[in-house]
């Protein structure tokens, strides 16, 4: 600026080879900013994860549940937070990825839903969802959950005993097998695009299963109704079954007299069984399942026959081939 | 992507370039280290504000094992690269990509050893022999540990460049077992280890096609590393 008059020292005078080399520099340093975004960006987006959402607790409550019956019911273990339960999903009809669910299931519309009762039953009939739910009083279950890929959860549930619902649906004497279908509507489970498996997803249990005590039907988590990604409105949970065997968003119980073809046994028959109890001695042929994950532990922790049911449940099994039965 | 040769010297006529100056593409391999380097600082940052899911073990694992083989099938992109779209500076970065990809993989290992085995040697030496997907990634990782050892200069002028490179021929091996690793792994959704398997099976068709055109004109000298 206003100093034409004198010229500067010469040792002020930025040397024409140091300035080009700034430049060169600057430009440098431009390039590989970007090649660093490029890469990381690229990196990030193919192998990295967003983090889960928040799920809000913002489920509407349901009866309150009356107390617990025999000890079995409960588990003396740290409860699995609301918050991973709620967003840890394997629901493939929301997504394969287990994150994919609590994003997607704000599409599956709970109410009004009805329920088709079919087969080898007295009387098939359709029931309402709020009408079934009037029929037996609500219970909480703290159950271990222990899924296929060897990790596991303890999981406060609401729901009814199965037995009563067996009971109360007057199953003919030819029945012999229990089957759950999944809602199978597109419009409401992006998931069902995809067709990894075969749909709508099919699940059931030997009648006897289904008569034990443990075996439940869910319609709430944490004294809430449950989140969609969790199979509202109405689920079943056998615990000491893999975590598969729990058909979820059921709209239709079907009696029969045959095994019913679960959907996992028909997608890979040598990998996942009809019966799929919990059992560290019979490996998946990928991978070992005498240790699981609890989540939010770190190291592993030993997995227990029938998943620390055998009192309750070994006996339905008794004279069995368990190693083929698997 | 602009190449060496295109890049001008600026608005400086007759300016001569010192010697010492930036060598060509200066940025290029900082650049590759540091963006390399984004995923291990994203994962690090999930872990430390607990953003990574219910299962952060089983997620770190993955994120690692996945940007290992990324970089590995990158790494051995980089010569089809310049064969098929001229890209003349891939080849110089091969052995960074190949040397991150191994980092990943060392990473993902570790993890798997000190965290989610937590040093069980009966239970990791059961998984290795009886677990097909765990006895390929290990199959991979001895693999690599040889071509990282050998990944200098001086072990191309120590073993000859014939024998360096077939020996890093092995590299392609190591990639085929982490994908078959990555299929055996999924429960039952390919899409993932398939769209490798596809890029891998790309890079061989264009390496067997410039084989096959050197092969029908032998007169045609051969051009630098392979
Ligand atoms: C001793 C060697 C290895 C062992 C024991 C090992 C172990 C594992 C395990 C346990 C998983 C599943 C993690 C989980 O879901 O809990 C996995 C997945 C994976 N590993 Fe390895 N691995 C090994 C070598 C490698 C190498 C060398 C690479 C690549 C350079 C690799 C790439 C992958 C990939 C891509 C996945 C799947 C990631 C995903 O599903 O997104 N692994 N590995």
């Amino acid at each position: 600026m206003g100093r034409a008059a004198s010229e500067p020292p010469g040792r002020e005078i930025t040397p024409e080879g140091l300035f080009v080399r700034r430049r060169e520099f600057l430009k440098t340093g431009a390039r590989g900013a970007a090649t660093a975004a490029v890469t990381g960006a690229s990196l990030v987006w193919l192998s990295g994860k967003a983090p889960p959402p928040d799920v809000p607790e913002t489920q509407p409550a349901l009866a309150e549940p009356v107390a617990l019956g025999a000890p079995a019911f409960t588990v003396d273990e740290p409860q699995t937070p609301f918050q991973a339960v709620a967003s840890y999903n394997n629901y493939y009809e929301f997504g394969l990825d287990k994150g994919d669910p609590v994003r997607t299931a704000s599409t599956l519309r709970p109410r009004p839903w009805t329920i088709s009762v079919e087969g080898d039953v007295l009387k098939p009939r359709t029931i309402d969802i709020d009408t079934l739910l009037q029929w037996f009083p609500l219970e909480e279950r703290v159950y271990r959950m222990r899924c296929v890929e060897a990790w596991s959860m303890v999981i406060p549930w609401l729901g009814f005993p199965l037995s009563a619902l067996v009971d109360r649906l007057e199953p003919t004497g030819n029945a012999k097998f229990i089957e759950f279908t999944t809602l199978n509507d597109p419009e409401q489970m992006p998931g069902l695009r995809i067709p990894v498996l075969e749909w709508p997803y099919v699940e059931g249990l030997r009648l006897d299963e289904a008569r034990n005590p443990l075996a439940f039907m869910a319609a709430g988590l944490y004294g809430k109704m449950l989140p969609n990604q969790n199979g509202a409105p109405l689920r079943l949970v056998a615990p000491w079954k893999y975590g598969f065997k729990g058909a979820k968003s059921i709209v239709k119980i079907r009696f029969t007299s045959t095994q019913p073809r679960n959907t996992w046994n028909v997608a890979a028959p040598n990998e996942y069984g009809f019966y799929a109890n919990v059992n560290p001695a019979v490996d998946h042929p990928r991978w070992s399942q005498a240790a699981e994950r609890r989540i939010g532990e770190l190291t592993r922790r030993p997995t227990l026959p029938f998943n620390g049911y055998a009192n309750e449940v070994a006996s339905l099994y008794a004279g069995m081939d368990l190693r083929r039965s698997f | 992507m602009a190449t060496p040769a295109a890049r001008p010297l600026g608005a400086q006529p007759g300016a001569t370039r010192p010697a010492r100056s930036t060598p060509p593409d200066a940025w290029l391999k900082p650049g590759i280290f540091v963006g390399s380097l984004v995923p291990l600082a994203y994962l690090v940052w999930r872990a430390a504000t607990n953003r990574l899911g219910a299962n952060p073990i089983a997620e770190i694992e993955n994120e690692l094992g996945l940007a290992g083989l990324i970089l590995l099938v990158a790494s051995l992109a980089c010569s089809p690269a310049r064969r098929a779209f001229g890209w003349t500076w891939a080849p110089r970065v091969r052995r960074e990509l190949g040397l991150l990809a191994f980092f990943y993989a060392s990473l993902h290992v570790a993890v798997y050893i000190f965290i989610d085995q937590a040093l069980n040697v009966s239970a990791m030496t059961a998984d290795v022999l009886k677990r097909p997907f765990i006895t390929v990634g290990f199959a991979a990782m001895v693999l690599l540990i040889p071509l990282a050892l050998t990944s200098t200069k001086q072990s191309i002028r120590r073993m000859g460049f014939k024998r360096w490179q077939r020996l890093h021929y092995l590299a392609y091996v190591a990639a085929i077992l982490v994908v078959i690793h990555f299929f055996w792994r999924v429960k039952i959704d390919v899409s993932q280890p398939l769209i490798y398997a596809y890029v891998l099976a790309s890079l061989f068709v264009i390496r067997a096609g410039v084989w096959l055109l050197q092969k029908r004109r032998p007169a045609r000298p051969v051009a630098g590393a392979g």
